[in-house]
Formats: C-alpha cells, structure tokens, sequence
C-alpha cells in the first residue's frame, strides 16, 4: 500500500533536485568556508549562488541581511530576544504586540520574556480566524510597544493574515514589525520589498528543503543582538559554521518554492479544493475558514462526533497521515481560540483533523485519502456516543 | 532528562497489541436495546459520562438481572481517542457477569492492568493514562442509576489524582507520615501527578479540584499549627517558646517572689529573656526598695535564681541590670 502524506505543514519531502544539488557539499566540496584554503574557498560561489536565490525569493534588497540559522523557531526566538535586550531591557518600549494563535516557538518566547518582565499582548483574531488591521490599531502604542510579532499564514488552519496592512500600521506608529513566513513560503507570495516587515523567518524543510536549516531577514542597518555568540559568521549576527550543504539545498528549494507559486495557485489548490469538497460530503462537517483567505494547500476539517486523534489513528492505519491539534494528550483542554473567535461550537474543539498538501500530491492519492477519510468517519462515528445525540 | 526523552517517543509506539486491537475491532462497540434487555428478562441501564467538549465521552449499556443484580451483557459507544476506546471496550468486558456491585470496585487501574500485553510492561504511556479514567467513572454512573440513588452518595473518597486513584485523605497522610516537602515527593511516594499531570497545579490538562500544590501547602500549614497547638500543652521549660517561658517565668515570680519582695518595699520586672546554648538569660530590673538594695546582686538574686531552677528548669539565669 503506497502511504499518502497529507501532512506538509508539519515538514515536506526534500525536493530530489534539491537533494542532488546538495550531494557534492558532503564528501567533496566539504569545508569550511571560514578557511583561507582551497576547500573553504571553493565552496563559496554555491553559497553565494543561495544567497542570491534566497534573496531573491522574498525580494530582499542586496543591504538587507537574511542570516542563515537552523530554522524559524531559532529566528523567532532570536528576534523576540534580540528585541527584548535592544529595546525592553533598556526601556521606555517594554510591551510585544502579538496574537493568540502563534506558533508555540513564539508565544513560549513571550511567555519566557514575560518571566523577565516585558508586558505582552496576545491580540485575538476577528470572525475570519485572522487579525486585521483594526485590532492592531486597538492594541499597538506607538510610545511604548517594542515589537508587533505576527504570523504571515497559520499552520493549523492555514489563513492567511494581512500582513501588509499590518505592516503598515507598524510603520506608521514607527514599531518595528516581525512575521513567522515559515507556513507561507512556496505557498502565497511573500515580498519583503512591497510589505514593509522589519524581520521576517522560515524553515527550509516547509518547503521542500532539508531540515535543520532556516533564515531570518532583517531589513538593512536594523540592530539585533546576537542570539548565538562566538565567531563572525554572518557578519557578527549569528556565530557558528554554517552547514554548507544544506544552504545549497534551501536557495534552490526557495528558487524552486517562489517558481512553483502558480503551480501552488492553480494545481495544489484545486487538489485542495477537491478534498475539502469531498469532505464535506460527508454529513456534520465543517472546515475553518472561508477558502479564498487561506494558503492553497490546507484544510482544517471538523468531523462532529469524532476524537481528533481517533481519526488520525485510522487514517494512519490506512496509509494517511495527516494531524490534530486537539490531541488528547495534549497539554491543556482549552477550547481552542481560533474556534471560540470563529464563533464555532466549541463542543468541536477536539473534533479537527488537518490535511496539508504539497505540489507533489496527486488527484489520485487525494481520491484515495477521501475514500479512506469517509470509511473512518463512518466507523468512528458508530462507535462514538456522541454523534446520535448531536443528530 | 535522559538519552530517551530528549528524542520522545511516539504516544502510539507504547500502546500494548491489545489496546490496537480493541481500538481497532472494538468487542463490545454498540447499544443494547429496550426489547434485547427486555428479552433477556433484564433491566436496561444507560449511563453517559463526559462530554464532546472536553474531548472524552462514553455511554456504558448494561442489562441487569433484577433478581441477582448480575450484569448480562455489555456494550457501549464512545467519543474519545484510542486510549479511550480501548479502554471503554475492557471495562464493558470486565463488567461483564458481575454484579453491580461487584462492577463498581473495578478501577480504571484494573482496565489497564488487563490492558497490558505482558504483567510488567504499560498498556499505554502515562500522559494517556487519564483517558481510561472515565471507564471507572461511568460505571459508578450506571451503578447509581441502577440503584437508583445520586452518584455522590456513591463516592467513598475524594480522589485528587484520576489517573493513579490517589485520594485527598492517602495525600494529606503520606505528606505527615514522611514530613513531605515537594511534591515531587508525593508523586514518588503515591504515583498522584505522574501520569497527566493535570492534578499538580490549575492550567493543566484538565480543571480539578484538587491540586497537590495546594495540598502541600494546607497540609504543611495545618502541620505547623498542630505542631503549635502541642507546644501549647507544653509543660516543660526545655521545649516551651519564648511566649509560653516568659508566661511561665512571670507567673512563678508573681507567685514565689515578688510578695517576699513587696514585703520589704520592693520588686522587679522582666525587661527580656535571651535564650542561647540551651540557657534563658532572664534580664531584670529591681523596682523600689530593692533598687540600690545590697542584697539585690547577692542574696537576693540567689533567691530568685533557685526559686526559677526549683519551679521551672535549672537552665535560667537571672541577669539583674
């Protein structure tokens, strides 16, 4: 049985291409590229080669920095906390904008600066599952707001924000202004030379590339405390040698994600599309978000009467994999504040599945995986106890 | 922290073969009808527990032979995730041919146990160990409705932690019993917080209401008053406060000697009690006649010595300023 993975917004396969491109830095082209001889030096145009296509990938400008680390979650946290020791500690701004839905690699981040005394907003999102320009408004003080931190798209429901307006809002009360892109690249457009952010990170293995490997733009002249102290790579920003290999593999995978954007828009979209129609075929169903606000590849499905992680049991007996954010196991029970701010039944909370595509799904694994979803939403809804009552 | 938790493991990989089993082909999955309980000449019984919104619940049928309270069949449905189904499954199986009474003291301990594939091995990971909870729980619910009498008449404990069945009174007494100062020291001593961890403090898994934090904290103050409240009976110097030794000082001098002193025009008053290496050094000051009198740094301190040793410890000194 040919397994299906509906999960790419948890990691992606390594494109082969990109693969292929990063063999020759493991056992030929291996060194160090801090060192005055040939084996430093001869790997320097590939790397310069990724320079360029990152650059180009996000329409950074030759003065702004993308500083190579190990993937957004290091990005974040170094914003956050570079931020924190720039701005906070020195006050009068001590305050970090941000929302309720971050990633945990940001909201964490806050939580861990809250314990050094910054004061943080989590911002709530509006009817649509985002936050909109407005809200921002409600909640950023130009005298004492350090930082507005929000995400371009969100994982779990895949909607994307108005991350220009909000920007614009940014620069306007004179804020600076970070975004977590790491769910949007290769998915949507993202443009740091027509919206105005101040920070911007991703993760190479969201989009194709290896894991292990990330970047984190920052618009030129911007300070930011190093996170990581020691040598001078990345011109001071961030110490540590960088791993070559899997540099060459991210710019091509950046290349290859803002190429494969129309693709994105068109092919993945309508797989997506087909899915979620499928889907909701089946009866007491719902999906999150209007479908025009969220990134092409993501659906995040609700099936009443069924345990998130009761389905991904049998999807995953059936060769599927796909995730849940309502796991039972998981920390807390809260009602999740997507669905409170969506004003959807919280009674469905621990009902929703996710499904993430990529450009290397097929409309033949999508038929296979709604077969396979509708079987499980029949025998999971025989057993449950709940799903008669809410009929 | 070790080599095997900084990687974690998958909740899936430490389910036991017979949790995937009954997750999957679930034995006793489905309802029991009115006319099929009726048939076997046996009351129908329908209990719910939990809810959809916080992501466990379960309904348990059962039909009760009215003359032996003996349960004849068992099925039930649930919302929930494996761990939960699975266990939903065991518990309808080991109620099975009891009797209702007998039902009521199976545990959601004894549904893992029987869970296991093998006697020393979990059936499944501690963080999942709350989802066989409510097998337990809505057994009690049908005994009760069975029985027809409220489910808190039913509870013979206040449990703190679901997952182990630890209850208040076994916390509060392990926490006296071995002067317990953490609560990591109570998880070792009872398993309460080992499993999910939402008993420990509020913004957990899930609201409790009891936290082992709290508990702690009540039972160490409760300990300090009580062992206050056995200083108040004190009758010996040695182990008296300071509070209860000024009391009883002043007491065996308004008794013994300031009428001996009064009868010569003077007296004297306790200005402080130090205590050091195991001695009170009682500070005093002659009032009236004995001020300046040259017996007060002799004789009469002598007395006033001897009489402190003779009514309370001979472990006074009597420092006249």
């Amino acid at each position: 049985m040919e397994r299906i993975y509906l999960d790419n917004n948890a990691t992606t396969i390594v494109d082969p291409r990109v693969k292929e491109a990063m063999d020759p830095f493991f056992c030929r082209q291996y060194g160090n590229p801090n060192s005055l001889h040939g084996f430093g030096t001869e790997v320097h145009p590939a790397m310069r080669l990724a320079m360029d296509r990152l650059y180009a990938g996000i329409g950074a400008a030759d003065d702004d920095d993308i500083v190579i680390n190990s993937c957004a979650c290091e990005g974040n946290n170094h914003v956050l906390l570079g931020v924190y020791f720039d701005l906070i500690r020195q006050g009068p701004r001590n305050e970090i904008v941000t929302t309720q839905v971050e990633h945990p690699c940001v909201r964490n981040a806050c939580a861990f600066l809250e314990s050094l005394g910054a004061k943080v907003t989590y911002m709530p999102v509006n009817g649509d599952g985002i936050v909109d320009a407005g809200t921002l408004r409600r909640h950023i003080h130009p005298d004492r707001t350090a930082l507005v931190s929000v995400m371009w798209a969100n994982n779990e429901t895949g909607l994307v924000f108005p991350v220009r307006e909000l920007a614009e809002v940014c620069r306007e009360n004179g804020v600076l202004m970070h975004s977590d892109a790491v769910q949007a690249i290769g998915k949507v457009p993202v443009d740091v030379a027509s919206v105005p952010v101040d920070f911007l990170t991703f993760s190479a293995h969201k989009f194709h590339g290896p894991k292990g490997i990330g970047g984190l733009f920052i618009r030129r002249g911007l300070k930011l405390t190093p996170l990581l102290h020691g040598g001078e790579q990345m011109g001071g920003r961030r110490a540590g040698t960088v791993n070559v290999a899997f540099l060459v593999g991210m710019g091509l995978a950046m290349e290859m994600a803002a190429d494969n954007l129309a693709y994105e828009d068109s092919t993945v979209r309508r797989l997506r599309d087909r899915l979620e129609d499928a889907i909701l075929a089946i009866p007491d169903t719902l999906v999150v978000g209007r479908r025009e606000l969220r990134t092409p590849n993501t659906i995040l499905a609700s099936f009443r009467g069924i345990e998130g992680e009761a389905m991904i049991w049998d999807l995953n007996a059936a060769g599927v994999a796909a995730s849940t954010g309502s796991a039972c196991a998981s920390e807390s029970l809260e009602a999740n504040p997507v669905f409170v701010a969506m004003g959807i039944d919280d009674e469905l909370s621990h009902t929703s599945i996710r499904f993430s595509l990529s450009r290397f799904t097929t409309a033949e694994e999508i038929d296979r995986a709604a077969a396979v979803i509708r079987r499980s939403a029949e025998r999971l809804r025989a057993i449950s106890s709940t799903y008669d009552s809410v009929r | 922290m070790a080599k095997n938790d900084l990687i974690g493991g998958s909740l899936w990989e430490q389910y036991s073969a017979k949790v995937s089993e009954r997750m999957n082909d679930p034995r006793h999955r489905g309802e029991i009808s009115e006319e099929e309980a009726r048939a076997l000449g046996a009351r129908l019984v329908v209990a719910d527990w939990g809810a959809e919104s916080c992501g466990d619940a379960v309904r348990l049928y059962w039909a009760v032979d009215p003359k032996t309270d003996r349960i004849l069949l068992a099925k039930f449905k649930s919302f929930g995730c494996g761990t939960a189904i699975a266990s939903s499954d065991m518990m309808a199986e080991l109620s099975l041919g009891k009797t209702v009474d007998e039902a009521m003291k199976i545990t959601n301990i004894e549904v893992e146990r029987s869970l296991r594939d093998d006697d020393g091995t979990p059936a499944i990971p501690p963080q999942k160990m709350h989802c066989s909870v409510m097998a337990y729980d809505v057994i009690k619910k049908a005994a009760s409705i069975y029985k027809g009498v409220d489910i808190a008449s039913l509870a013979e404990e206040d449990i703190v932690c679901e997952c182990a069945r630890v209850s208040l009174r076994t916390i509060q007494d392990v926490i006296r019993i071995n002067d317990l100062k953490t609560v990591e020291e109570i998880t070792q001593y009872t398993k309460a917080g080992a499993f999910c961890k939402s008993c420990i403090r509020p913004g957990g898994h899930e609201k409790r209401t009891h936290y082992l934090v709290d508990i702690l904290r009540d039972t160490r103050a409760a300990m300090d008053r009580d062992q206050l409240a056995l200083q108040a009976e004190a009758r010996d110097f040695a182990s008296m406060n300071l509070i209860q030794k000024h009391r009883a000082i002043e007491k065996a001098l308004d008794e013994k000697i300031r009428p001996a002193l009064a009868a010569d025009g003077g007296s004297l008053e306790v200005v402080d009690i130090r205590e050091a290496e195991g001695t009170a050094h009682v500070y005093i000051r002659y009032l009236g006649a004995c001020r300046g009198c040259i017996s007060s740094t002799r004789g009469t301190l002598q007395f006033i010595e001897n009489m402190l040793h003779q009514e309370l410890s001979a472990s006074i000194r009597v420092i006249p300023l």
